[in-house]
């Protein structure tokens, strides 16, 4: 424990925090609904704003997700369940409305998402939030599985393989509003995100929300203090299933098709990929997630047919040497940052970067290597990648990635602790400025 | 006057091993009491089941007069019963801040709402500072309650348990681990936050007990053997066995 002094000193500045807090969490409020206007006057490439609608809709479906892990401490391996499903929900209303069956505006479709998310989580929230723990992941796998078997028996609600094709242009015009180009797809996307964001990041404060993470904390004693444990879960999860269905609702308007695909198991674990590598101890973790996996995921499959591994790797990077995330990072950063002492960790860092490119670029070259071998579908045995031609069948194309790799990870081992030490004294308390 | 706290035959056994063997003890309003007993004796056990951590196998226990028999423990505390436990059991991850909200969130008519925003619910918050005010733990408020030294977490251990209001308060075993100076503070913090209140506490320091306790009732082998003002007790010659194998103070 601290000694008495530098106690004494800090009921001061958490206040004077706490009151700066107020103002710079509006700000950074503004800042994002700012950033969700300009984004696409900025990024002008062709392919910008379509990756930016899958960008939002993986965010509101990341920060869903988070409701459960990282603020109720519930592993889901089935989440994207109450995503498909409000999606599917969404698609069937948006065909009712095209047939004239039901006044329901493009705009407020992501509303019908969430209510069919929200109303199967409900459901199948009654006897999944019984449990935390182990016992909650396996029946949210079973869920998932069950949901899947549905999906070839049902086959006119899940459209078998073809799944549920729709066309938003076919629905009632609301206030004149129309979406037949993509940045006015982007711009219903985009206040819907925001909406989203605002309502769960205000969940997260609502008494029940405190709740949901002193569940996650200490179930026991949150009993003791007049709580269900099985009650705040349950509340939680319902609100989960309902932003899960919003984001699901959005899917179906911007792809204008659902599969059962989009509730399978792939879905899920992506999303829990996403948010376990933003950061799942931060609110704006999954954020962040959302962005790159998405940003991997389009860029990247232009580049290789592996990049679904380099996500594995970059998950599995994650969980062993930064568990707290992308936003944890950040966050350990914090002490240093207000210290003024941040700049004594660039040379650190940028050893460290150095050497991890030197890893990555040994280890990249290794699998691409590997993978045109297994796939044999290049007869010449060339490859190009890093701007060079590399021979397959040359055994010094092996030796050079594969020296390139052992080099960056020996460097790795040397420089990473000296950059933890040197975070270590940037972030400590008191030391000169 | 009807007691806080009635055990009526309470039995409870774990496999073949009973526990807990037709205990009856009858709480008055507004005293202090200490449950004493020897390693074993059944006190944990015996407060699991009034808190309705365990179900009993019979007998009944009622709370004001009524009957909390078999109810779960977030039923049994909203009737107005909290309880601190033996091993420290807070929310380590949350600020202490938060540790003490959690306590007075349900009792303040919280619930679980999600139309509220806790910061902005004003009793909440400044039920929460009076009781950091009175644990001392002030300045830290905003630190997460896991990094906070061992006394400081039995502190917040028991401001959790009372922070909510109720009127009936169990502790465990409050000063356990604590050097002669914390326990003073610790004796001294019980004795403010129970004033007006019905205390039932298990303590293995006897000082604590008879500086606290208007009675105390002794649990041997799942029974209540004795229950009676501190002098009584220290001069029950069944007690003395007991404690120490043979009777005292013949001489």
């Amino acid at each position: 424990m601290s000694a008495p002094a530098p106690a004494a000193a800090r009921p001061l500045a958490v206040a004077d925090v706490a009151r700066v807090g107020v103002l710079r969490r509006y700000g950074v409020w503004l800042a994002a609904a700012g950033a969700l206007i300009v984004l696409p006057w900025i990024v002008r490439t062709g392919a910008a704003v379509p990756i930016m609608n899958q960008m939002g809709i993986a965010i509101v479906f990341a920060l869903s997700f988070n409701m459960l892990l990282g603020q109720g401490g519930m592993l889901s391996f089935g989440h994207a369940v109450y995503f498909g499903l409000g999606g599917f929900i969404a698609a069937h209303a948006l065909n009712l409305a095209g047939r004239g069956g039901l006044y329901l505006p493009v705009p407020l479709l992501p509303i019908v998402g969430g209510l069919g998310g929200l109303a199967f989580a409900a459901l199948f929230g009654t006897f999944s939030t019984s449990r935390a723990g182990t016992v909650f992941s396996m029946v949210s796998l079973a869920v998932a599985e069950l949901m899947a078997a549905s999906s070839l028996i049902f086959d006119r609600f899940f459209g078998g393989e073809e799944g549920i094709t729709t066309n938003r242009a076919k629905a009632p015009l609301l206030l004149g509003l129309e979406f037949t180009r993509d940045r006015q797809v982007y711009y219903l996307i985009a206040f819907w995100v925001f909406v989203a964001a605002v309502a769960m990041y205000a969940f997260s404060r609502t008494p029940v929300g405190r709740m949901a993470n002193a569940v996650r904390d200490n179930p026991e004693r949150a009993e003791f203090v007049g709580y269900s444990q099985r009650r705040v879960r349950y509340i939680s999860f319902c609100a989960a299933g309902l932003f899960a269905g919003v984001a699901g609702g959005l899917f179906a308007l911007n792809y204008e098709i659902l599969t059962a695909e989009n509730m399978g198991l792939n879905a899920s674990g992506a999303v829990l990929l996403m948010t376990y590598i933003g950061g799942i101890g931060a609110f704006v973790g999954p954020v962040f997630g959302a962005i790159i996996f998405t940003f991997l995921q389009s860029m990247l499959s232009d580049y290789t047919g592996m990049w679904l591994l380099y996500v594995g790797i970059l998950f599995l990077a994650t969980v062993l040497w930064a568990p707290v995330g992308l936003a944890g990072i950040m966050m350990l950063h914090a002490p240093a940052w207000r210290a003024g002492r941040i700049g004594r960790l660039v040379a650190p860092y940028a050893v460290v970067g150095a050497l991890g490119l030197v890893a990555a670029a040994g280890i990249i070259g290794l699998l691409e290597m590997i993978h045109v071998v297994i796939a044999a579908d290049t007869p010449s045995g060339l490859k190009r990648m890093f701007w060079t031609t590399v021979n397959v069948r040359a055994v010094t194309s092996w030796l050079v990635f594969l020296a390139l790799a052992a080099a960056g990870a020996a460097g790795l081992r040397w420089a990473g602790p000296r950059a933890a030490t040197a975070l270590g004294e940037a972030n400590r308390p008191g030391a000169s400025r | 006057m009807t007691p806080a706290l009635e055990l009526a035959s309470v039995y409870k056994a774990f496999g073949n091993t009973s526990i807990i063997r037709g205990v009856n003890l009858t709480i008055e309003p507004g005293t202090r009491q200490a449950l004493i007993g020897p390693n074993g004796a059944g006190k944990s056990t015996l407060f699991n089941l009034i808190t309705g951590k365990y179900p009993v196998n019979s007998g009944t226990i009622r709370l004001k007069g009524e009957d909390v028999t078999g109810l779960t423990p977030y039923d049994i505390n909203r009737r107005g019963l909290s309880r601190s436990f033996q091993v420290t059991n807070i929310f380590p991850r949350m600020t202490v801040f938060e540790n003490i909200r959690c306590g007075v969130l349900w009792a303040l008519g919280y619930r679980y709402s999600f139309w509220h925003r806790a910061d902005a619910a004003h009793d909440a918050t400044a039920r929460t500072e009076q009781v950091l005010e009175q644990l001392n733990l002030t300045a830290r408020r905003a630190m997460p309650a896991g990094v906070l030294s061992y006394a400081e977490q039995r502190a917040l251990e028991i401001g959790i348990t009372i922070a909510g209001g109720a009127d009936v308060i169990l502790l465990d075993e409050p000063t356990a681990g604590m050097s002669h100076s914390e326990t003073e503070h610790v004796v001294q913090l019980i004795r403010e936050v129970t004033q007006g209140k019905t205390l039932l506490m298990v303590e293995h320091d006897m000082s604590v007990v008879f500086n606290l306790a208007d009675r105390i009732a002794v649990l041997v082998y799942g029974e209540v053997i004795a229950h009676d003002t501190p002098e009584r007790i220290r001069a029950d010659a069944r007690v003395q066995e007991a404690y120490l194998g043979v009777p005292q103070g013949v001489a």
